[in-house]
């Protein structure tokens, strides 16, 4: 009967295809899913992206000056500024064989572990804003406030910082961050049990998660997973730990990994929990490097005057809140790079929502995108 | 010829304010719960809510945001099927607004005290599902339907644990009358101190309750039932495409469901405009200001649910419904008659 009318009119009615997005209040920007559905259940997801394209490469290209890309950089993943600032220059720093001083590298991991502590919050607050809880996004936001409070007093800005130069920082430290720090370090850590009460192991959450996106570790790995979505499908891989950079070698903390704890290996709330476990080592690190980093010392000495490399590229990579940033650099003894590649934890992370959406239901859907946690300004570029 | 006039007017006079007195209470009703929510939502979230419009802690925010709904673009979408959509919001609040007519607010005030009340009551208030389906099918937009198919798929189910409750304490009340019903649970004799509300008279009516009020936030679309709705999955659910005024009926509709939901709780477990102090503060006046208050406490704890938990998924949402509090709830009747008959 069906298939007879399939035949004459041409259409399957069985099928829906729908747009999620772009303007949807849960793709998390501008993303467009378009997802085929039998009743509620997604039987083919096609992600469109492009919706917030900047030509950052393109850009990077044309600027005049190398340190001019640091404000792009900034608004490729803009919930996490410093993290993207912080690859930026040190891949720059690697290329022009600058030393920095002790204080400015204490003071930069400070800051990218507050910013990830931010950007965590961020991504837990709407995760469970997009499982119907509204609660805990407003409490997430409160202590986001906070950080982005002590931001505000180092570097003028809330969310967009231009904070760090190739070889030093773009302001002096304030002289009571450290003091402003210590005490959000020591209000925050109560919050992250509050949090885990009122949402991680609520019944209803565990049940909207466990068992719902499962990526499974080899399917992880080939699609060059990284970040909390690689670590929820329980590999042991950070960057700060595996390839360190900056002066992480020097701080103690773990790598938080899924465990399938409530569900299975891989699913959405192995991703949710890592995150929130690692808020908890940010916060260590955070301590060690107050306790560590130079009260004296002129953050703006070591930028050199003009940035001129000799001939040469250079990869580096950065372990981001979304997992790994990379920044690949070519210079041709110009003013301006002769190219700039940016690779970005979430272009990579949305490339395997197709794989790991398929048989899950609209509201599983909605779970998965914000359990991989995309910012689609770093997508998109 | 004036007595004639009179004979027609003075039936006519009854029933018009018979008929006002639900709607008066249901608006303002719904002007202070708007309010009230969004407070309750401030309070559990650590911020003020409305401050600034009005004066005292924002009193007048929904009467201001009734004005701008009011003075919006009327908006139908260009293929929508335009009678339908129009008429829905307002077949939505009928309905709710009819079922009032069986409610006894008052020892000395009942719209309308016919002996099928409560048959009456859970009758009209399936046109709800009904105006749903017709508000997501005509707005002729995916996420509309998809809204309008899950909450008729939530209403249908739920009606059968709340209406296997509502027997409950029909069983154990012997009537379909709310008034009567009421009535009998007038008096302070349990345990010597404890009024006789249906709620303390056996064990079996709490499991009642609990099943019952899960069922009827299913019912009213609230957290963590508020599937129809979900404005991070079906962007609005059946409402995407409403705008103004008529998205305003569905919100007033939506709260006088909550209050006639928790009122019909009110009367059933909790003895209705009965004081709980026995002949103290009794009378109509005191028996309307006890029947609101147990009434408004059930939708505080609404209100309080809403802000505290995520939400279900359809497929859990049936699982609940059908292998738990459908089962729970016939056995529980079970044992509800074999207690009336054994005491």
């Amino acid at each position: 009967m069906i298939e007879e009318q399939i035949l004459e009119t041409g259409k399957d009615t069985r099928e829906m295809v729908i747009n999620m997005g772009p303007q949807h209040p849960s793709t998390h920007g501008v993303l467009r899913l378009e997802l085929t559905l039998d009743g509620e259940m997604v039987k083919q997801c096609r992600p469109n992206i492009g919706y917030l394209h900047r030509c950052f490469e393109k850009y990077a290209e044309s600027v005049e000056d190398y340190a001019k890309v640091i404000p792009y950089t900034d608004r490729m993943d803009y919930v996490s500024a410093m993290n993207q600032e912080h690859g930026y220059v040190i891949a720059l720093e690697k290329l022009l064989e600058v030393e920095v001083p002790e204080r400015v590298e204490y003071m930069r991991v400070i800051v990218a572990e507050l910013q990830r502590i931010a950007s965590h919050l961020l991504g837990i607050g709407t995760f469970g804003l997009d499982l119907g809880a509204f609660t805990p996004f407003l409490y997430c936001f409160t202590e986001r406030e906070k950080i982005l409070s002590i931001f505000e007093k180092a570097t003028g800005a809330r969310l967009l910082y231009n904070y760090m130069a190739v070889g030093g920082l773009m302001r002096e430290i304030p002289e009571d961050f450290k003091s402003d720090t210590a005490d959000f370090v020591k209000t925050f850590r109560p919050k992250i049990k509050e949090l885990n009460d009122l949402l991680s192991y609520n019944k209803i959450f565990i049940d909207r998660t466990a068992h719902i996106g499962v990526l499974p570790k080899d399917v992880a790995l080939n699609y060059a997973a990284s970040g909390p979505v690689l670590r929820g499908s329980g590999v042991e891989w950070d960057l700060r730990k595996d390839d360190p950079y900056s002066i992480y070698n020097r701080f103690d903390f773990e790598i938080p990994v899924g465990k399938g704890e409530v569900g299975t290996l891989g699913d959405c709330w192995d991703r949710y929990i890592v995150r929130v476990r690692e808020m908890e080592q940010s916060l260590r690190i955070i301590e060690q490097a107050l306790d560590g980093m130079p009260d004296e010392g002129d953050v703006k000495e070591g930028i050199p005057k003009r940035i001129r490399p000799k001939e040469g590229e250079i990869y580096m990579r950065t372990e981001t809140p979304r997992g790994e940033l990379g920044y690949y650099i070519i210079s041709d003894k110009g003013a301006s790079p002769y190219r700039v590649k940016a690779r970005a934890p979430s272009f990579v992370h949305l490339s395997m929502l197709p794989a790991i959406s398929k048989g899950a239901l609209i509201a599983d859907m909605v779970a998965i995108v914000g359990s991989i946690d995309i910012v689609l300004g770093e997508v998109d570029r | 010829m004036f007595e004639t006039i009179g004979n027609i007017l003075a039936p006519l006079t009854a029933i018009l304010i018979h008929a006002a007195i639900p709607l008066t209470i249901i608006l303002v009703y719904a002007l202070v719960a708007i309010w009230g929510e969004r407070k309750i939502a401030g309070f559990i979230q650590d911020r003020l809510g409305p401050m600034r419009v009005g004066g005292f802690h924002g009193w007048a925010q929904s009467i201001a945001d009734l004005l701008k709904l009011i003075q919006k673009e009327d908006i139908v979408p260009t293929d929508a099927s335009r009678f339908l959509f129009k008429f829905a919001p307002f077949m939505m609040f009928a309905a709710s607004y009819a079922a009032f007519a069986v409610i006894p607010f008052s020892p000395e005030y009942i719209g309308s005290n016919i002996n099928v009340g409560v048959f009456y009551l859970l009758a009209i208030t399936s046109i709800l599902t009904l105006s749903v389906i017709m508000a997501g099918w005509a707005s002729n937009n995916k996420w509309s339907l998809l809204g309008g198919m899950r909450s008729a798929a939530q209403m249908v189910s739920y009606e059968v644990p709340t209406i296997a409750t509502v027997l409950t304490v029909i069983v154990v009340a012997g009537s379909l009358n709310l008034m009567t019903v009421t009535e009998m649970q007038n008096g302070n004799d349990i345990l010597g101190f404890l009024p006789n509300w249906f709620i303390f008279q056996n064990p079996f009516l709490i499991v009642a309750f609990i099943i019952f009020f899960i069922s009827i936030l299913a019912e009213s679309h609230r957290v963590p039932f508020d599937l129809p709705e979900s404005e991070s999955e079906l962007v609005g659910g059946y409402q995407t495409e409403y705008s103004g005024i008529r998205w305003a009926m569905f919100m007033l509709a939506e709260y006088a469901d909550m209050l006639l939901l928790s009122l019909l709780g009110a009367t059933l477990f909790f003895g209705g405009w009965n004081s709980p102090f026995g002949e103290f503060m009794a009378g109509p006046f005191w028996g309307f200001f006890w029947f609101m208050l147990k009434g408004l406490l059930l939708v505080f704890v609404m209100m309080w649910i809403r802000w505290t938990l995520p939400r279900y998924r359809v497929d859990q949402l049936m699982h609940i419904c059908w292998s738990i509090l459908i089962p729970l709830s016939f056995v529980n009747l079970i044992l509800v008659a074999l207690w009336e008959m054994i005491f």
